[in-house]
Parts: C-alpha cells; structure tokens; sequence
C-alpha cells in the first residue's frame, strides 16, 4: 500500500557526501546562529515560505518534535522503499520496527496537537544516497542521534508532566534505535564518543542548531523565530 | 535595586536557591529585555511572584538532591556490578570485555558526575549501600547466585539492572519539571542508559526496545523479572490510544509497535521495590 507520504518522496540518489556537507554546515554555523538571535527586543520576522512552530509554550515544542518525526518517519519509510544493495533479512526486519515507531511518534504528535499541529512537511531526501550500505547507515545514524539530541534539548523548556514524561517515554526509544543502527555500522559503538560525552551524557542539541540541520530536507523551512531561529 | 546582589545575597543563606529559582533563573539572566518589557515599578512583584514560586511548598515531591541521590543510588548498582565482572577472571568472554568496559566507564562517570552535582547544590552524597548481585538480599544464594561465574546469568542480571534503570530515570523527570541544569543532565544519563539497555539486549538476540504483549510488558521470557517490566504493556499516551493511531498497515497500530515505541516509568517506591532487600540489601 501507497501512503500520502511515499508517494511525496521523490528517488534519492545525489552522493553521500551531499548529506554530510549538509550535517556538517549545520553544525558549524550553528553557533553564529545563535549569537544573532540573542539581541534583546527580537522582532518577529514575516516569513512568507516558512512553518513557525508557535509562541514559546509546550505546544511549540511539541510542534518541533513533531516536525523532527516526520522528517525521521520519511527517512526510515524512503530506506524500505528503496533498500540498498545487500540489505539483509534482519536489517530489514529492524529498519522497519524503527519506521513503525517513528511512524507512531509523528502521529502521536499529530494527534495530540490536534488543531495546533504544524501542516505536514512536504520532505526532499533527494540529496541523500540510499543505494548503498555504507551511506545509508551513515545517515540512519546521523537521523537517529539527531533525534535524541533534539529530544534531550528541550526536556527543560516543557512545563507540563504529562509532556515531559511522554518525551522521556520517546527518547529511550530513539536511544534504542541508535545503539541498534551504531552497533549495525561498527560493533560495540553503541555509545560512541561521537554522542556520548566525558560525563558519560548524551549530547544534546538546541532547537536552533537542529532545525539549522534538518531544514535543508524540508521543501518549507521550519522556523521558531520565539526561540531565536529563523531559517536564511 | 539590584536584582543580582539580591540573588546572590539568596544564594549564600540557602544554597539550593539557584537550582529552585531556575528557569525563572534565565528570565533574570536576560534582565535586559525582561526589564524592556516591564515597568522597572513593576519589577518588586515579579521578583515576588518568582520567588514564591521558588519556595511554593510541594510536600509531595523529593528534592532535587533527593532524586540525584536516587539516581546515584541506582549508579552503585550498576558500576559495582560492572567494576566486579570486568575485573579479573571475569565472567564475560574475552571478546566482549570492551563492549562491558564501555558500559563500564559510563556508570562510573554517572557516579561521579551525580555526586558533583549533588555537592553543588549544597547535598551530601549517599554512600553505596551493600549490594548482593544474586538478589539474595545479602545470602549471596538468591536467584541469580552464579552471576559472576555464569555468563547468562550475568546477562540476564545486566538486562534487568539497564531496562529498570531508563524506567527509574524516566519516572523522576517529573520531580525536575524546568530545571535546565539537572533536568537537562538526568535526560543526558537517561539516554545513555537505554543505549546501554539496547545494548544488552542484543547481545541476548532480544529486540532492543520493549516488545510487550496485550497482557504482559515483559518481552524477556525470563519470568524472574517480570514486575521489572510492568506496566510497560501500557498503549495509552496522555489521552491517546497509540494502537487507534493509522500505521503504513492500515488504520490502526499493533500492541507490539504501541509499547515499543514508548518507555514506561516506574517510581522511586516501585524502583525500591525491585532492588531493596534483594540486590541492595536491608538488614
């Protein structure tokens, strides 16, 4: 069966390199970013393309782990569609209860947020390689690790329990997957050095620094201009 | 008037000020803008309000040192049991003593970064209590009496301590609701933990995450550790039926995909529970 969403995915076919050119921008510009938009009367600016995620409030946030959902649940979903070569019986068997709950997280959110909800994104993973192992996993990596450093960033910005132990309930599970996906793509590196700090803490990352990552995948920028990110 | 002399001032009689302002701590961090908005007359009545807030009495939930000394509590637990299986004439098989000295060196840093934190905050750090690996409560024979010469039993002990920690961490999140800093460090551990939990899993050729049934949260079949997944069997998320959800099957969701796709948290009394007066024992 065809969903709105597979049949949204174009082929993805551009070199690897692409996708990591485009991590590593969105690491690197992350900082100068964020010293802008830290200058005091802030106006809201009127972006005419882009999806704001709402006035500052649980909502928002909730809107921003949605947005990542849905740009995880694409991934995932476009990687089945078009398994790169070699893909075995049990790759294929954990990339799919990967994309079935990332599935369920982005409807999650969608339902919960009900009328708040952003629209759904209209995604572009076409810059991205999905015919070869090695790329493929470098990148189901990089969407995975993204995800719990998106999550573990905003615990603090929820002022309700139910919400904050909904996001706990849900960056475990991320956290699963990626020891799943990072032993896959080098044994024993369940909790690499790449995510996991001196302290033994996962990293984390701030709204700012992930949209600046994933927006490069989404067809119109998502935007939280309330908590100082615009997309440029 | 000067706001930060005051905070200060604060800070010097009850050094656990800073962490109950906080958040309300970044809105007087960006006083600038704060202070653009509101009238400077107006400024006395929300410095009230934020401190009242700070001290509201909330009886029912620990402290913020409380849950950090739980949590360190739980790091004992867990470092002990890999400080003695990786040790000499160790238990696990030689080609995965890296795999567990990883784990290893993550639980130890837990420890010592929990302690720091609980010393900033004005707390004094818990000791480790003793702990008896076998569940025996200190007879060293309890159910699982050969862990350290047994490498399934060691395992299976190791999967109970990992998928019962993220479920311990997960269920203080509450007590730290805004808290950048601890909130903030306590998701860090959490997440490392469920990679651990994931971790172990696989190498018992188990799922990585939780597959319960209808009727039963734990996906281990190992019955000695079922009250250590229950409730993980839950599929209602707020006010959401997960399996009414659509999936790329159809219209609904499995149970399978429902509980897997979200942890469950147990309480400081339901973690108790599990490991008082078998694996940390009670005399």
């Amino acid at each position: 069966m065809k969903t709105e969403l597979q049949e949204r995915i174009p082929g993805a076919n551009i070199a690897r390199r692409s996708f990591l050119r485009y991590a590593g921008i969105g690491v690197a510009s992350a900082g100068l970013l964020a010293t802008a938009a830290c200058h005091k009367d802030h106006k809201i600016k009127v972006q005419p393309d882009g999806i704001d995620i709402g006035i500052t409030g649980d909502m928002a946030i909730l809107n921003y782990v949605y947005a990542v959902e849905q740009l995880e649940a694409a991934f995932y979903t476009q990687l089945l569609l078009t398994p790169y070569a070699g893909i075995t019986a049990d790759e294929i068997a954990s990339f799919t209860s990967i994309r079935d709950h990332d599935v369920v997280h982005r409807e999650f959110f969608k339902t919960a947020l009900g009328g708040k909800a952003i629209p759904e994104l209209v995604i572009d993973l076409s810059s991205l390689d999905f015919t070869t192992r090695p790329s493929v996993l470098t990148a189901a990596k990089v969407f995975k690790d993204m995800g719990i450093r998106a999550y573990d960033g905003i615990g603090y910005l929820i002022a309700t329990e139910t919400y904050l132990t909904i996001v706990g309930k849900i960056v475990s599970v991320e956290a699963r997957h990626s020891a799943l996906i990072s032993n896959i793509t080098a044994f024993g590196t369940f909790a690499g050095n790449d995510q996991v700090d001196g302290n033994g803490f996962n990293k984390s990352s701030t709204i700012s620094e992930i949209l600046l990552m994933i927006n490069p995948y989404f067809k119109i920028k998502v935007n939280a201009v309330n908590y100082g990110y615009v997309a440029s | 008037m000067n706001l930060f002399n005051i905070i200060n001032d604060i800070e010097k009689i009850d050094p656990e000020f800073n962490d109950k302002l906080n958040p309300r701590r970044s809105a007087i961090k960006n006083i600038t803008s704060f202070g653009s908005k509101v009238a400077m007359a107006a400024m006395p009545f929300a410095l009230g309000t934020m401190l009242k807030r700070a001290y509201a009495a909330d009886t029912a939930k620990p402290s913020v040192v409380e849950v950090l000394n739980f949590a360190l509590t739980l790091e004992y637990l867990e470092s002990s049991l890999y400080n003695l299986s990786t040790g000499a004439g160790t238990v696990i098989p030689a080609n995965l003593l890296p795999y567990f000295i990883t784990i290893r060196d993550d639980e130890n840093q837990h420890v010592s970064v929990l302690k720091t934190l609980i010393t900033r905050l004005g707390g004094t750090p818990v000791t480790a209590p003793e702990f008896d690996f076998s569940g025996g409560n200190g007879t060293k024979t309890g159910p699982f009496q050969n862990i350290f010469t047994d490498y399934s039993v060691f395992l299976n002990v190791a999967l109970a301590f990992e998928d019962t920690g993220v479920r311990g961490y997960k269920g203080q999140l509450p007590n730290l609701l805004g808290n950048q800093t601890m909130l903030s460090a306590v998701l860090a551990i959490h997440a490392v933990e469920a990679r651990h939990a994931s971790a172990v899993r696989q190498l018992l050729k188990l799922s990585p995450w939780i597959n319960s049934t209808a009727t039963l949260g734990n996906d281990t079949g190992i019955t000695t550790i079922d009250a250590n997944y229950k409730g993980e069997e839950n599929v209602i998320q707020g006010t959401v039926d997960i399996t009414k959800l659509k999936s790329l099957a159809g219209d609904t969701t499995s149970v399978t995909v429902a509980t897997a796709a979200f942890d469950e948290p147990l309480s400081m009394d339901q973690i108790n529970a599990l490991l008082v007066g078998s694996f940390i024992v009670q005399h």
